[in-house]
């Protein structure tokens, strides 16, 4: 085997163990840092795939922003074990329905969807690098861009209003 | 890669990871000698000559000292916590060049860890992985006080990146790369970044204060608060860990800003030091020569920035958390998106020192509202 099979197959493994120990672990602590571990081998799968922009990014955002806030938020919830009587039969039954259905959903679309192919004397390895991704960003992709960025826009402006502060209210 | 250039790169490596340890080493050595200095009294003065084996000492008595966990603590995010800090401060230091390059016959290999084309988001990403060490160890301590400096850590962290990242995306647009290694050559000579982004450089500094959690943004391990903070339950060399984390947080910032703003192992006349060396000396040695030159420019850099955290640490009083909070949030973040307006507005009509413009206003302003404030009446003393 090549070092990068090697890798993906380590990385791969990793990746699977962390992500099954999220929806495994008692404790919602450990459940996040799991998920962070596992943010960080889908960095590594992108390293592989010489993606280097896509994978600092990933780190940047979801590791490092993202993931921080839901600490910061379990954080301060402070769980503990008597939340389990919050789960009914009726919740855990939903979830089942809801999961399955998702699997179903996605098994479909990857039985249905088609490997692209690609000619490895053309090829060009700096496809994935920030200079080719951002000429295809802003050339081929504009207004799906720019939708994206007003999308992002009105998130944080509703944000905003929620946590406004409004006359009247209580001062914590 | 060739067997030779694996080698050397290999030494150059473990040589830059040795730096950097004891660098921070040296820190805890040359920081209670500032504050001796400042506050006009000797500092460490009885281990070697000047205190010189002082680090030495306080590293033995921290191993020596009793390895304690909290019975109530989550044992195992306990330790990692202290791990993760040390990791991530550890890690970031990895893409910044420390000098031009090596010539080994007829190899260049530049004094470099590793180059990567999206060398500065690198260093965010790490530099963003760093509170979790603080969050994570807080956390599992069990005890308010450290969860408090967690929680504060974390929020404090992730206000002043947005500031942060907004002030090196200045930079970014006036080099046109994300390799600190071309910011780094684009600043050839005396072209400094420092020259066309003054604006972006103050915040980045105070941003860099911030994330390294020094004085005055110490909130997180706040004695008069908090009891001692995150890590107010960890002991031995835990609690030597976070501590060594800041100190290589520390060298690592002041490398990063030495690098962006005041051009790495650029210095004015390094062309002539070149030519003249590589002249009588030969290529080789020549060339090597002028590559140390330029590495020590640049640690007089990084030594000037660690001292400049260290006196400002011994000067200024720690903000209230809300100040913390309003100069983050409602001063950087808009003062850095004007900037990046601004620097635009630059690059597309050529006007090279457009971030000026907003320094000169602001100064102005400043002024006249000194001015125009009333003055305090001058209480008369009592008798």
């Amino acid at each position: 085997m090549k070092p990068t099979e090697i890798l993906f197959y380590a990385l791969t493994a990793i990746t699977l163990l962390s992500a099954s120990f999220v929806v495994t672990a008692r404790n919602p602590i450990h459940s996040v840092l799991a998920l962070i571990l596992t943010f960080f081998c889908l960095s590594g799968h992108y390293i592989l795939l010489n993606a280097q922009f896509l994978a600092a990014v990933n780190i940047i955002v979801y590791a490092g922003a993202i993931m921080v806030l839901f600490l910061f938020v379990i954080m301060f919830l402070n769980m503990k074990t008597e939340d389990e009587e919050a789960k009914t039969t009726i919740t855990k039954l939903a979830a089942v329905v809801v999961g399955g259905v998702l699997l179903v959903v996605m098994v479909a679309v990857f039985r249905a969807a088609s490997m692209a192919t690609y000619n490895p004397s053309t090829y060009s390895a700096k496809v994935g690098l920030v200079e080719n991704l951002g000429l295809v960003l802003y050339r081929d992709y504009l207004l799906p861009f720019e939708l994206a960025s007003v999308l992002l826009l009105v998130a944080m402006v509703g944000a905003v209003m929620l946590g406004k502060r409004e006359p009247g209210d209580r001062h914590f | 890669m060739e067997l030779t250039e694996l080698i050397i790169k290999g030494i150059l490596i473990v040589v830059l990871f040795g730096v950097t340890l004891l660098i921070a080493m040296y820190s805890t050595w040359a920081e209670r000698k500032v504050a001796g200095f400042i506050q006009d009294r000797f500092g460490p003065n009885r281990a070697g000559p000047g205190g010189i084996f002082q680090p030495l000492a306080d590293a033995g008595k921290m191993f020596f000292k009793e390895d304690f966990i909290p019975s109530q603590a989550n044992k195992w995010l306990f330790i990692l916590g202290p791990c993760l800090a040390i990791l991530t401060a550890l890690m970031s230091s990895a893409v910044i060049p420390f000098g031009e390059s090596i010539r080994y016959e007829d190899l260049l290999i530049p004094v470099q860890g590793v180059e990567i084309n999206i060398g500065i988001l690198y260093v965010f990403g790490v530099v963003s992985l760093g509170v979790y060490g603080l969050m994570v160890g807080g956390w599992a301590s069990n005890n308010k006080f450290s969860l408090l400096g967690a929680i504060r850590a974390a929020s404090q962290n992730i206000s002043y990146e947005i500031g942060f990242g907004l002030s090196i995306i200045a930079i970014l647009m006036m080099t046109g790369s994300l390799s600190i290694r071309a910011i780094v050559e684009q600043q050839h000579g005396f072209a400094w970044n420092l020259f066309n982004q003054p604006l972006g450089f103050i915040i980045f500094l105070t941003c860099a204060f911030a994330e390294c959690n020094r004085t005055p943004f110490d909130l997180p391990e706040c004695e008069t608060e908090l009891v001692g903070g995150y890590h107010t339950e960890y002991s031995s060399m835990k609690l030597g860990f976070y501590l060594f984390a800041e100190y290589i947080n520390m060298f690592v910032s002041s490398a990063i800003i030495a690098s962006l703003y005041f051009g790495g192992y650029n210095y004015p006349g390094m062309d002539w030091v070149r030519e003249t060396l590589t002249g009588s000396l030969g290529a080789a040695t020549g060339h090597n020569l002028a590559t140390l030159v330029g590495t020590i420019v640049l640690f007089g850099k990084i030594f000037f920035f660690i001292f400049f955290f260290m006196w400002v640490r011994w000067t200024l009083p720690r903000f209230r958390y809300d100040q913390l909070m309003n100069l983050g949030w409602k001063t950087f973040i808009p003062l850095s998106i004007l900037n990046v307006v601004v620097t635009g507005f630059g690059l597309l009509y050529d006007v090279k020192y457009a971030s000026w413009a907003i320094v000169i206003v602001m100064v102005i302003m400043a002024m006249v509202s000194s001015a125009r404030a009333p003055k305090p009446a001058v209480q008369p003393q009592r008798t």
